[in-house]
């Protein structure tokens, strides 16, 4: 497991753990939760500086972004126009280029809008910028946007925040056969063992946020969450015994009085 | 004074003031932020040579918390 790495551009990550840090109590929480989970990267979203309160807190004092790769992302954005403005002012702020990008639908179903995202991509690659892109769990559109040059795939599991676990399974597995470039479940991972399945199918990672932040005890439920893409991705690789009709004993009848 | 739009709200600064000075009022860490002038993005260096008009609009931005 050594030389288990999963590398999405110039970055070489360890853990395949990707967290987001949105929904937390407060910055000490999301700082506390990050370092159990193990994760190397974390997901931030870009907002206007509170101009009212001189002395709030900001999320770069509790995380790094020396010591933790930031992915900015461009949630609560629904076209184009306004993602592509949000990651340009993420790349100004400090040279990021590595960058999340979610185009949403309708505030009900946050489902990816893929038209816009493809638009987006396209954009955003000719400019220069590494581009993880949340996407549908179709195929098809998953390798449009591979060809379109995306530094990593992230199909949705199922509904952001929903809990609700990876919804198509098949469509998943599909999308990480014909990938050249990392595959990573993004969104509707619930509890662990979603976690594990989604590494158990050959997914690269997964990215979790709402299960760990909204989880009773969110510290705890990041070191289960690192636990199970470690065991969901040893898992993949020992490589699983095939399913069969009946039973076969785990006994040798050999000798058998 | 001048009156200007500071993400959406409407503040008064001194005549001749620039961006820089903006920072320094919000006591705001420029490595920390990015700044947006009249909806184009204001590279870091600008921040003294720009001064700011009645009307401009501006934008301070920096990273929360997100999925």
């Amino acid at each position: 497991m050594k030389s288990d790495i999963l590398k999405i551009e110039k970055y070489k990550l360890k853990s395949r753990l990707i967290v987001g840090t949105g929904k937390y109590k407060n910055f000490k929480q999301t700082a506390e939760a990050v370092k159990a989970s193990g994760a190397e990267m974390v997901t931030v979203a870009v907002r206007r500086v509170n101009i009212l309160d001189k002395k709030k807190p900001v999320l770069m004092d509790y995380l790094d972004p020396k010591k933790i790769i930031y992915l900015p992302n461009t949630a609560g954005c629904f076209n184009s126009k306004d993602a592509l403005r949000t990651l340009r002012l993420a790349r100004e702020m400090g040279g990021w280029k590595l960058v999340k990008l979610e185009v949403l639908g309708d505030k009900k179903t946050l489902y990816p809008n893929m038209v816009e995202t493809i638009k987006s991509t396209d954009v955003l690659v000719k400019e220069g910028f590494k581009v993880m892109v949340y996407c549908s769990d179709d195929p098809i559109i998953a390798k449009k946007l591979e060809d379109l040059g995306a530094a990593a795939i992230m199909p949705l599991g199922s509904p952001i925040g929903s809990g609700r676990g990876i919804k198509n399974k098949l469509n998943i597995s599909i999308i990480v056969k014909n990938s050249k470039v990392p595959v990573i479940v993004d969104a509707g991972i619930g509890t662990a063992s979603d976690a594990a399945i989604a590494m158990e199918l050959g997914c690269d990672g997964v990215l979790v946020n709402t299960a760990i932040a909204e989880a009773k005890n969110p510290i705890m439920m990041a070191s289960s969450m690192k636990d199970a893409v470690i065991a969901g991705r040893k898992s993949f690789l020992a490589g699983r015994i095939d399913i069969q009709d009946y039973a076969s004993p785990s006994t040798s009848s050999k000798g058998l009085i | 004074m001048a009156k200007i739009q500071l993400n959406g709200k409407k503040i008064k600064i001194y005549n001749g003031s620039n961006i820089k000075d903006l920072v320094k009022k919000y006591r705001l860490n420029e490595k920390k932020i990015a700044i947006e002038l009249n909806g184009r993005i204001l590279p870091q260096n600008q921040y003294t040579k720009k001064k700011l008009k009645e009307n401009d609009k501006v934008e301070i931005v920096q990273f929360i918390g997100g999925g």
